[in-house]
């Protein structure tokens, strides 16, 4: 076995590392590794089409585009905005937080496709704690708006990855179990959501902490953001 | 039965409307690159099924070429301006709400139930399926809705569509590229080298050593290949059985369940998983977009050290 076909891993994280557009950095890596392996240029190309064609399901949740574009148009960000700002309570972090539970409980129990970023994270989730940071802080700079959404779309993946793997009937703990027998041990799924529990508390709770200290991130920000402005001629 | 043979199609219609509806927009100045990249996408969806591989591939490249050299800028469709948006806020009301928190909730009982409704004796929906179409039939039920009480002009919907696909661009087709990445490493035989790698020249002596290695190499090799499922088969086969089950006697289910997660944790720190990290930076407008990626690493690196205390701790005593 030569260690040839490793140079395509290479170009990717070199393109990756000099912010090439991941596109044509993936062609180059295909197209790499591809010669080094020695299959034929045709042979790569049908390859690459085939395992496109087959995973075009990943792209289904496009089409969730054109409703929130339409409730965009009529106002659904600003809603949720106007929506959190009457909540005294509702803080950008408290609200990240509670969709962070509210994702890793769904994903416990098998209701992945509850959340998302474009089912709930664009349309509801940070619209809302954006909305929030505003009433707390006044004005917001693009710095902390973009800080806001960034951790919000974290929440949604911290919780489905970490939820996910308690359901008994989810990809994962079904590949791992194929695996597991075809290594000679049967294992029933409920063991191996039981013992993915620790790891699932311990993702809340960094996480969760992160959170927890983000409005006083942001208003630290915040402060800076005024102060560097103050100090501008 | 509804298949996702229909769900394609209608992805195929709606990139198709996209493309048509982007040579209208002068505001755009690469309008045309737009048309090619919506209808070349148009065609993978509505034809991809009877193209065959190989020009499958060529419209792989030709996508991959015109989405990685600018040549689609950003549409402006007419929509309404800031001002408007807040007024009609205030007239709808919650209200507005209603069709975007339809979809998750459709989609579950959709999914409960579609598979088991049957008609002629045949399920109503692909019962291997059932998620996606549930889905697929929850945007088009909360479309509906949204139309029906909003009566926006006929083309809006599209249009508004093309607005954010637009400004998602190039990255729309990123995870479905990575997933052609990961057959061509497949092809190649990568797996299989990288794992060699890890057991020639790590130092596994020890049992701690060998857990250490194993969730560092899971989440190492699930940031190169973008899916810790890709790794998992890799370094379990390589570290896992061997190693922890069969020497050190290492329980196989607590070794499978935790080193599935710290191959999560690095899916949370890499641009590789696209659909995770990257979609939702473009998603939400964010200009670096490793913005995601930047707020989870510390959280990935702190969990991974935790899973392999853990694993340590739990592995060998139950």
């Amino acid at each position: 076995m030569s260690y040839w076909p490793l140079l395509g891993i290479a170009a990717l994280v070199a393109g990756f590392a000099v912010r090439a557009n991941p596109l044509i950095v993936i062609l180059v890596c295909a197209l790499v590794t591809g010669a080094a392996a020695g299959i034929a240029p045709l042979h790569l190309i049908a390859a690459l089409g085939h395992a496109f064609n087959q995973t075009r399901y990943v792209s289904i949740v496009w089409l969730i585009l054109p409703v929130i574009g339409l409730l965009e148009r009529e106002g659904l960000q600003q809603r949720a905005r106007i929506l959190v700002g009457r909540i005294r309570a509702a803080t950008a972090g408290r609200i990240i937080l509670i969709y962070l539970a509210l994702r890793q409980i769904t994903a416990a129990l098998g209701l992945t496709s509850l959340g998302g970023p474009a089912q709930m994270v664009r349309p509801l989730v940070a619209p809302m704690a954006e909305g929030a940071a505003e009433s707390r802080l006044g004005p917001i700079s693009d710095e902390v708006r973009h800080t806001v959404r960034a951790y919000a779309a974290s929440a949604d993946n911290v919780g489905a990855f970490f939820g996910e793997d308690i359901f008994i009937a989810i990809a994962s703990i079904l590949l791992i179990k194929g695996f597991l027998a075809q290594s000679g041990f049967d294992i029933p799924p409920f063991r191996l959501s039981m013992w993915a529990i620790p790891t699932a508390l311990l993702a809340f709770a960094i996480h969760g902490v992160r959170l927890w200290r983000l409005d006083a991130k942001l208003e630290r920000m915040a402060q800076l953001g005024r102060v560097a402005q103050e100090e501008r001629p | 039965m509804i298949g996702l043979a229909d769900v394609y199609y209608l992805a195929g219609a709606m990139f198709a409307g996209f493309a048509l509806l982007s040579p209208r927009d002068r505001a755009n100045r690469k309008r045309f690159g737009n048309t090619a990249f919506w209808g070349l996408l148009a065609v993978s969806f509505l034809f991809g099924s009877h193209l065959g591989d190989l020009a499958n591939g060529l419209l792989v490249i030709a996508l991959a070429l015109l989405g990685g050299t600018r040549a689609m800028g950003v549409g402006a469709p007419q929509s309404t301006s800031p001002g408007e948006r807040e007024e009609r806020a205030r007239r709808w009301g919650n209200i507005i709400f209603l069709p975007a928190l339809l979809i998750p909730v459709l989609t579950v009982a959709g999914t409960l139930t579609l598979g088991r409704i049957l008609i002629g004796g045949s399920p109503l929906a692909d019962p291997r399926e059932v998620t996606l179409i549930s889905l697929a039939l929850a945007i088009l039920v909360a479309l509906l809705v949204a139309m029906g009480k909003f009566r926006p002009p006929a083309l809006a919907a599209v249009d508004e569509g093309r607005r954010l696909a637009d400004m998602i661009g190039w990255a729309i087709i990123l995870p479905q590229m990575l997933a052609a990445l990961g057959a061509v490493f497949a092809l190649a035989g990568v797996g299989g080298i990288v794992g060699r790698i890890a057991t020639t020249w790590l130092p596994l002596g020890h049992p701690f050593a060998a857990v250490a290695a194993y969730c560092i190499g899971m989440a190492l090799f699930t940031m190169v290949m973008g899916n810790a499922f890709a790794a998992f088969p890799v370094m379990t086969a390589a570290i896992g059985v061997p190693l922890i089950v069969h020497r050190f006697g290492g329980d196989p289910a607590i070794m499978g369940a935790i080193g599935m997660l710290s191959g999560f944790c690095g899916t949370l720190a890499t641009p590789m998983a696209a659909n995770f990290n990257i979609v939702p930076a473009a998603l939400l407008e964010l200009p670096d977009r490793n913005a995601v990626i930047k707020v989870q690493i510390p959280t990935g690196i702190a969990l991974l050290a935790c899973n392999i205390l853990l694993m340590y701790a739990l592995v060998f005593r139950f």
